[in-house]
């Protein structure tokens, strides 16, 4: 299937050099990254988780969205996610790949990465977030080749993967569960130590996550034809509005439990972020503020009909509910519970620019393996509809539905 | 009872896997167990301990004896931007190493003054709780021992110190150490490291290198597991505090008030 | 064959290309030339069995280290009977191979081994001793 992704236009090749050009200015910075050390980003001692981890924080959760088209199409059959479902498993996939990339990038001893597996701690968080990880990528690749190779050659997948697809579904909620866990655990950071952090963290990311999907949906329309149904992207702009509103309605208990109680340790980091403290710097406020107003935004445009049934007006609210919760996650969340350090210093962090090249690097390689995969994905959808074209009389089932 | 050979071949995998699973877990609790040397039941030997005290401390003003022997018998590189420091011991004024205790009409004898801070080998430490690869646990003897070779450097018992005792190596440390002690190896880029109670000068029954060099005798230092001890003659007769001690990491570090 | 002209160069270049390492240690006279380290004048018995360092120092060195790191052991008892700090800079280089240059990188070079160890370990060396 791969010689698919080798044959296309040239606009398709010229994305292809772009991508991998980023990739290449990335990959330099990182060679300087391991010559040096990780003092060439602007983490500090004090703030010694940054860009490289918020982007992972956030990718996990887009990674873990791909739920949100499995479970109503796999478990419910809802038919409507016939043409979108694989698109999602692939940026699932995309998404776990860039996450380990993150993580990768981040350690400072990284050929000592086999440690993990080498010295296994039940105990640490870590651990079971490198399996949950792992275990991710392999079943979201195992039901996407399956499903795709089945339908090139134009049978039903067998049955086997049925309860594997249904494992994905706890298994995506799993993996942003324990990604939350890392931080809620930890007794000296108040800011992450809150129950509602891993609700926080998966409604945050079935918005942001089907919001993402659907552009890339309408954008693959747009460059190919390829059409998953007006009624697909409807329904999941629905779930879309629906986890916007849960998400911002947790981030407004954590503000009231936060303020009602005025206990200066969890006030503080909100203060930070949000309203500003006299006296106090606030590095973090542009961000704060710009996220608060992108989600009320967004959840304006999700909410009223009109503009969440107008596609292009959906189109603008996807962007700005997947850029208000890529700075609320990717930005605000890591950052924030660094400051105050333990001993009460604002530290203010700012990456350096080998360090957003590097980040760039790696959205590049997810960006290049969502292009491979859906120009295999489209290529082998259309050799099927050609087939069905020239041969009307054989029914295709294109997708398995609970028999 | 009627069985097919697929279903016997079926429930005999399982059973495998689940006696499997149950003894690499069982295997898994007891290597981690052994780690972080808790054994129930066991009361231990050694448990070092180290009272401090401030006023003593203060005595002497701009003295910085203790930090300048622990950077010397580690090899702890000095590094003057704070954005890169790499600190084992150093100085903190009262209302942050001490916050609980601290407010607008903290005595004058408090107000501003330096208190040394360090790694507290705490016996509860999350530190030790989060690290995935354990190159950071809790000894027999009590000491938050960490393993330079294993580190990975993920920085995640950075996040986990509600302390902010660790350091990590953000550049090579060798350009930044003035003088090479041969005694002690140095550290290299990528790794997390944190004040050891001087575990190898324990070793070598020496007391820990800012205790000796304090001349104001500041740091007490030893085993609150012997009740003749100074540790915990002082443990029993003055009033001490521990650093947020709300949080129930059982600091093994006491300031005296 | 219309090309052997270039094909025959071609698959020239590429078998001298190939056979380098061999032809030019031959012509600079490196072949017969193995690692030469020198070996520490008082000492004549090492911490185990020549024949075991030649092919396994570095097990020996990471059972060390994890004696004295992991499980707080420090004295390691030879096969000769002697005890020995385990130290790699206060016993092996400070004792014995007091010129780390001439015996350790000597074999490590030659088989282009690149080891971490000096990146923590101090070689004696380096370090100037202040007076006590």
């Amino acid at each position: 299937m791969i010689e698919k992704a080798v044959v296309g236009s040239r606009r398709y090749w010229a994305w292809i050099l772009c991508l991998l050009g980023v990739l290449g200015v990335g990959f330099f910075c990182y060679l300087r990254q391991l010559n040096y050390g990780l003092g060439i980003t602007g983490l500090s001692r004090n703030v010694t988780w940054g860009l490289y981890i918020g982007q992972f924080t956030f990718l996990v959760g887009v990674a873990a969205s791909a739920v949100m088209v499995v479970l109503p199409y796999y478990l419910h059959n809802h038919k409507e996610f016939t043409r979108m479902a694989i698109l999602g498993e692939f940026l699932a996939i995309s998404s776990v790949c860039m996450c380990m990339l993150f993580i990768f990038v981040d350690m400072g001893q990284p050929g000592r990465l086999l440690n993990v597996l080498l010295y296994p701690t039940p105990r640490s968080m870590m651990f079971w977030d490198m399996v949950s990880l792992s275990g991710y990528l392999v079943l979201n690749a195992v039901i996407a080749l399956v499903t795709l190779d089945a339908e090139r050659k134009g049978v039903a997948p067998a049955a086997w993967i049925k309860p594997v697809i249904l494992l994905s579904i706890p298994w995506a909620i799993s993996i942003h569960t324990v990604t939350a866990f890392l931080y809620s655990g930890l007794p000296g950071r108040t800011f992450w130590l809150t129950a509602i952090l891993a609700p926080r963290f998966l409604a945050s990311a079935f918005a942001s996550g089907p919001a993402l999907l659907i552009l890339l949906c309408m954008l693959v329309r747009k460059l190919t034809g390829y059409d998953v149904g007006a009624k697909a992207i409807r329904t999941l702009a629905v779930i879309v509005t629906y986890a916007m509103i849960i998400n911002v309605f947790f981030l407004l208990m954590e503000l009231f439990t936060s303020f009602y109680s005025q206990i200066p340790a969890s006030m503080e980091h909100f203060e930070n972020l949000y309203t500003g403290a006299p006296g106090q710097p606030a590095p973090l406020l542009f961000w704060g503020r710009t996220s608060l107003v992108l989600m009320a935004v967004a959840l304006i445009l999700l909410l009223v009909p009109a503009t969440r049934k107008n596609e292009r007006t959906l189109a603008a609210a996807c962007a700005v509910t997947f850029v208000a919760l890529w700075i609320d996650k990717g930005v605000c969340l890591v950052v924030s519970g660094f400051m105050p350090s333990p001993l009460g210093s604002m530290t203010p962090y700012v990456p350096t620019l080998p360090e957003v090249l590097i980040s760039l690097g790696v959205w590049a390689v997810g960006a290049l393996m969502i292009t491979v995969f859906y120009k295999i994905t489209l290529s082998v959808r259309e050799g099927a509809e050609a087939w069905i074209e020239e041969h009307p009389a054989v029914p295709l089932t294109a997708a398995p539905g609970p028999q | 009872m009627k069985i097919s050979r697929k279903g016997f071949l079926e429930i005999g995998g399982l059973s495998l896997l689940a006696v499997a699973g149950n003894t690499a877990i069982g295997a898994l609790l007891d290597k981690v167990e052994a780690e972080t040397g808790s054994q129930p039941g066991a009361a231990p030997a050694t448990r070092w301990a180290m009272v401090v005290d401030p006023a003593k401390c203060a005595e002497k003003d701009g003295c910085s004896d203790c930090i300048n022997a622990c950077n010397k018998a580690h090899n702890v590189p000095v590094i003057n931007d704070p954005q890169h420091e790499v600190k084992w011991i150093w100085r903190e004024p009262f209302e942050n190493a001490l916050p609980s205790q601290a407010s607008a009409y903290t005595e004058k004898k408090f107000r501003g003054k330096p208190v040394m801070v360090f790694c507290n080998h705490c016996d509860n430490p999350p530190c030790v709780r989060v690290c995935p690869v354990q190159a950071t646990w809790k000894r027999q003897d009590g000491i938050v021992m960490m393993d330079w070779h294993r580190c990975i450097g993920c920085r995640y018992c950075v996040a986990a110190c509600p302390y902010g005792s660790r350091s990590f190596n953000w550049f090579d440390p060798r350009p930044y150490i003035a003088e090479l002690n041969p005694d002690f190896p140095t550290r290299t880029k990528g790794v997390v490291e944190k004040c050891n109670f001087c575990e190898e000068r324990l070793a070598k029954g020496q007391p820990p290198a800012c205790v000796e060099a304090c001349k104001e005798k500041a740091f007490v230092f030893g085993n609150l597991a012997d009740p003749q001890s100074e540790v915990r003659q002082l443990l029993e007769s003055r009033y001490t505090l521990r650093r947020k001690p709300e949080l129930g990491t059982q600091p093994d570090v006491f300031y005296l008030v | 064959m219309r090309d052997r002209g270039v094909i025959y160069t071609g698959l020239f270049i590429f078998l001298g290309l190939m056979t380098f390492p061999v032809w030019h240690d031959l012509a600079a006279g490196t072949t017969s030339r193995g690692p030469e380290p020198i070996l520490p004048k008082q000492e004549k018995q090492c911490v185990a069995p020549l024949a075991y360092m030649r092919t396994s120092h570095m097990q020996l060195l990471i059972d060390w280290r994890n004696a004295v790191v992991r499980n707080n052991v420090h004295q390691f008892k030879a096969s000769n009977g002697n005890t020995y700090t385990m130290s790699v800079t206060g016993t092996c280089l400070t004792g014995c191979h007091t010129n780390k240059d001439e015996f350790c990188d000597r074999c490590h070079n030659y088989a282009g081994v690149s080891v971490q160890c000096w990146e923590c370990h101090v070689d004696p060396k380096l370090a100037h001793r202040s007076a006590p």
